[in-house]
């Protein structure tokens, strides 16, 4: 499941997505905004994607898990673009598999990865003003 | 030939636009793109060095060649999750 959108996350709909009878683990990830950056207090994060190629990029990505992982067998990238409000999610990843261990590692991987490549962009909005943060 | 590039995210407002067209010669780089670029947008010539140039949404070569029709996009630092 890869999923860009300007509405708040289902948790719900991402779990429905990784569960099936086989799959007896499910791990999900929830990034959510910090209200305070480096002693900054923020307002919000605006978010900003060139959707499809930020679809082709994670949909790689989750091919590159499942080949990494091989019990892997489900992985769910949602993303929120436009503003996103302090404590809100802005993403949420999740990968399921027959048994735990290989999740945690593949997460990790997923939490990594979406960070380096995949065109989404944050604008932090704080009581210093505007300014897009690339990704550290 | 025309070709249309996308503008994202710090770029874009640099810019002031989402999209613009450039005239380049046929068979052009990436890499003469930029320098195009750099000449009709002397604003943007701050952020492009740290953009990563998409020829049809896959990030391409400074030496891949550009051809009419291609989706070309401005890639500035990345910053997802």
């Amino acid at each position: 499941m890869v999923k860009i959108t300007e509405e708040p996350i289902d948790l719900e709909e991402v779990a429905s997505a990784l569960s099936s009878p086989e799959l007896g683990a499910i791990l999900t990830f929830i990034g959510t905004v910090r209200g305070i950056e480096d002693g900054e207090r923020i307002s919000y994060l605006e978010y900003e994607a060139y959707e499809e190629m930020a679809k082709e990029e994670l949909l790689a990505i989750c091919r590159e898990i499942k080949a990494r992982w091989p019990t892997v067998q489900r992985v769910a990238f949602v993303h929120r673009i436009g503003r996103v409000g302090v404590g809100e999610a802005a993403v949420v990843i999740g990968v399921s598999a027959p048994h735990r261990e290989e999740t945690f590692p593949a997460l990790a991987y997923a939490v990594d990865r979406l960070k380096e490549t995949v065109p989404i962009w944050k604008k932090q909005v704080g009581e210093k003003g505007a300014r897009w943060k690339p990704a550290k | 030939m025309r070709v249309k590039v996308l503008l994202f995210a710090g770029l874009r407002e640099a810019a002031g636009e989402a999209e613009l067209e450039l005239e380049l010669p046929e068979g052009a780089t990436v890499e003469g793109l930029l320098t195009a670029l750099e000449k009709e947008r002397p604003r943007l010539s701050r952020l492009l060095p740290l953009a990563k140039v998409a020829v049809n949404r896959r990030v391409a070569r400074k030496g891949t060649e550009i051809h009419p029709g291609d989706e070309v996009a401005l890639i500035p630092p990345v910053g997802g999750g």
